[in-house]
């Protein structure tokens, strides 16, 4: 009885975390400049990188602990990159 | 050495290490403090000038201030969106006292941290930060707060 | 895993829950918001409390399931809370030179009144 409900409440939280990257990706279709899409692009990743860690507490295992690092530092050189890129369309002066 | 010039940063890199793999084995040590040297090394050119704590103290009264400020506007936010309202945003110039680099910086990442607030930009000339403000009643009032919890401290702590 | 009370399980498990609604909140902002330094505001919620709420519940529940400190979702968070400032500055900024370029009416200041805007 617990455990159903305790497994019904992750299944809860994982149905938020998917539908905050649905929003995330419906300003990154709709824009309309090209901050708005980095911005929402932003937060894709980190509602996945939530999410990760949410699917690892029910598995057991520490690798999507490694997979959510790997992202964090892939979303914060990526945003950095793309915001360098909008202000003066280059990355690297 | 230059690198015991900055013991804080290369100690905290090798607790960086052992936090990843996870263990304190005396090999991990090691080579976490290897991997530190070398990175260290690697960063020195572009870290910033030092910063000098003077205030303890006052540094623990800043994080629990900070603490209680994100979880407070957190909630903040939240009722907003909740609620439905338009927000009333602005741009907000403050004044600054506070001259150093690294409280810039912190101070920078405390605003931006904190949801409800964000640094727009920052005029060195005048020492002058934009700050833009998701929702407030009274532009003055949140200037002076601001003024009041983080940038006082920041000035205490640093100069 | 069985090593976790029930009572401890629950309750771990409706921290988790709250910080995905917290998260997911935010970013109805995002969705909702007319301006976008008005949207720059929806993720710090995920970053801080929702961030904060889900990875200190997985230490949590990591360190009683395996019975020693689990202290990856610490770390996590620790970069989480460094990183996300420093990007959305970055993009304000961003934004900011990019509409100002374009004589928007909605940013304050343009640069030729402000000298010394660096930061």
């Amino acid at each position: 009885m617990m455990a159903s409900v305790i497994d019904w409440i992750y299944l809860a939280a994982q149905l938020f975390l998917g539908f905050a990257m649905l929003a995330g990706c419906w300003r990154l279709f709709r824009g309309p400049r090209a901050q708005d899409r980095i911005l929402a692009l932003d937060s894709v990743y980190l509602s996945a990188m939530l999410l990760l860690v949410t699917f690892g507490m029910r598995s057991g295992t520490l690798i999507y602990f490694e997979i959510a690092l790997v992202l964090g530092a892939l979303s914060f050189v990526s945003t950095l990159a793309l915001a360098k890129f909008v202000m003066r369309g280059e990355v690297i002066e | 050495m230059i690198l015991l010039s900055r013991p804080i940063i290369w100690l905290s890199l090798i607790v960086l290490w052992l936090l990843l793999n996870g263990s304190v084995a005396p090999g991990q040590i090691i080579l976490g403090m290897i991997v530190a040297t070398f990175a260290c090394w690697a960063a020195l050119p572009v870290v910033p000038g030092k910063a000098r704590v003077r205030n303890i103290g006052t540094v623990a009264a800043l994080v629990l201030a900070v603490l209680v400020d994100v979880v407070k506007s957190n909630i903040a936010v939240l009722r907003l969106i909740l609620s439905g309202r338009t927000a009333r945003s602005a741009f907000v110039d403050i004044p600054l006292e506070l001259t150093d680099e690294n409280g810039l910086a912190v101070l920078a990442c405390i605003v931006t941290a904190t949801p409800g607030s964000a640094w727009v930009q920052h005029n060195s000339t005048r020492n002058v930060v934009t700050i833009h403000v998701l929702d407030t009643a009274d532009v003055d009032a949140w200037a002076a707060e601001f003024r009041q919890t983080y940038e006082r401290r920041l000035v205490e702590i640093l100069q | 895993m069985s090593a976790v009370p029930e009572w401890l399980q629950l309750v771990i498990a409706l921290v988790v829950l709250t910080g995905a609604i917290v998260t997911f909140i935010g970013t109805v902002g995002l969705v909702r918001w007319a301006s976008f330094y008005q949207r720059i505001h929806a993720p710090t919620l995920g970053s801080s409390l929702g961030a904060a709420l889900i990875l200190l519940a997985s230490s949590l529940y990591s360190s009683f399931a395996l019975g020693r400190p689990v202290l990856h979702e610490v770390l996590v968070l620790f970069f989480i809370l460094v990183t996300t400032p420093v990007t959305l500055t970055l993009l304000a900024r961003a934004a900011l030179y990019r509409d100002r370029s374009e004589g928007s009416a909605e940013v304050p200041l343009p640069p030729e009144t402000e000298p010394g805007t660096d930061r």
